[in-house]
């Protein structure tokens, strides 16, 4: 059975749920539009689809835009048909909840932990939603866009403190996609020019994307 | 028998074979160059500078021929501390506070980029050196530092070490105390 298979039995069970498929470079992405149902879908891919393995949860910060997180489970059917399949679904600023899959794969447990750390999105349900990485009591979710490099100065007594870092200048920001090296280095960006940069690599990102997959036109 | 102990005794107190063995010193320099030559290190190993230690520690580089294999993982018995790594800001109070049991008198190195200033982590997450919070004897550069370059440090460290007046330190301290216990 193929990840494309799958999917679209997955798209058939939920219906308006789901929307895609979209393939990139072999790899299939469904996107999933009400969160909430994210326990049910991700139950129902485990029992009925055979994907017993949660690789991964990523969350994404599309920082002046709404909805403003974007949360990518990255299914794999480890024991059973081998395929990867990448579930998306966005949640608003204002809510910055959805339901947790910890019960479906206890693996989950750390990734949504990891999330709630840097990007400060809560997990409905989860059984023990701590930071992971920083310590408890820090202020601030350090992932988030409108978070500086340097940090933000903390101080929670006798357990720790935080200031904000020198720059000596920057920070340097590389440019992935520049034409050359020199493109590219870390350096200091200024918002107009990284603009216009930004607007020539997304142009040439479209010619790439329309030259390999001329037929899909799903993306 | 009394005429026998009397005789032994006086072969102790004075012996012309040994005369030229005997080595005059201040109390000072002695009890510095003990010092200098068993310092014991509380290995602080936080990140990829620990791997440098561990090899500075073996039989390549042998720290051994300096009188500083003894790593303690206990700060109670260790005389040297040597950051090796990143400190982050999670970990820079429990560093603090290893230190802070480490008995005196006690110095400390800052090995690498990371624990000197921070290093690449130009970030919300790592303190900007170990001397925000401890005092640092000896810097080492590098990322990470070769083995020779600690052991640069750990002579540097020792020729830093005679510059402590024991006697007098020792003297004071005792002086404190009994005025301490007065009050």
């Amino acid at each position: 059975m193929t990840v494309a298979e799958i999917a679209q039995k997955l798209k058939a069970h939920f219906g308006e749920l789901i929307s895609g498929p979209a393939e990139f470079r072999g790899e299939i992405t469904l996107k999933l539009t009400d969160s909430e149902k994210i326990l049910q879908v991700c139950g129902f891919a485990k029992k009925e689809l055979g994907f017993t393995m949660l690789l991964d949860i990523s969350s994404l910060d599309n920082y002046g835009e709404d909805p403003r997180w974007t949360l990518v489970y990255e299914l794999y059917g480890c024991t059973t048909h081998q395929q990867h399949l990448r579930l998306k679904t966005n949640v608003s600023e204002e809510k910055s909840e959805l339901p947790t899959v910890s019960g479906v794969w206890p693996t989950a447990d750390w990734h949504e932990r990891e999330i709630y750390d840097m990007m400060g999105v809560r997990f409905r349900g989860h059984p023990d939603l701590r930071r992971i990485l920083m310590w408890d009591g820090y202020p601030y979710f350090p992932l988030r866009k409108d978070f500086p490099l340097a940090g933000k100065p903390s101080e929670l007594a006798e357990v720790a403190f935080t200031k904000a870092a020198p720059q000596q200048g920057g920070p340097f920001v590389t440019l992935p996609g520049g034409k050359d090296t020199i493109a590219r280095e870390p350096r200091v960006r200024t918002p107009e020019v990284d603009a216009v940069q930004t607007n020539a690599r997304l142009e040439r990102r479209r010619d790439v994307i329309g030259a390999h997959a001329p037929e899909s036109g799903s993306r | 028998m009394p005429a026998q102990a009397m005789h032994t005794s006086a072969e102790i107190g004075y012996n012309s074979k040994i005369e030229g063995d005997v080595v005059h010193t201040r109390l000072d320099a002695a009890l510095n160059w003990f010092r200098r030559n068993s310092l014991w290190p509380m290995p602080m190993g936080l990140a990829c500078c620990a791997i440098e230690l561990m090899a500075t520690g073996a039989s390549r580089f042998d720290i051994s021929r300096f009188g500083a294999e003894v790593m303690r993982f206990s700060p109670r018995q260790s005389d040297v501390m040597i950051v090796a790594g990143t400190v982050t800001y999670k970990m820079a109070l429990a560093v603090k506070r290893i230190y802070d049991q480490m008995a005196e008198p006690k110095w400390v190195i800052a090995m690498g980029a990371c624990a000197s200033t921070g290093g690449m982590y130009r970030s919300y997450a790592v303190l900007q050196g170990v001397d925000n919070i401890i005092p640092v004897d000896v810097y080492v550069a590098g990322c990470p530092p070769r083995p020779e370059a600690l052991l640069d440090a750990l002579i540097k460290l020792q020729s830093k070490v005679p510059d402590r007046p024991v006697v007098k330190e020792m003297t004071l301290f005792s002086h404190q105390k009994e005025t301490a216990n007065v009050a």
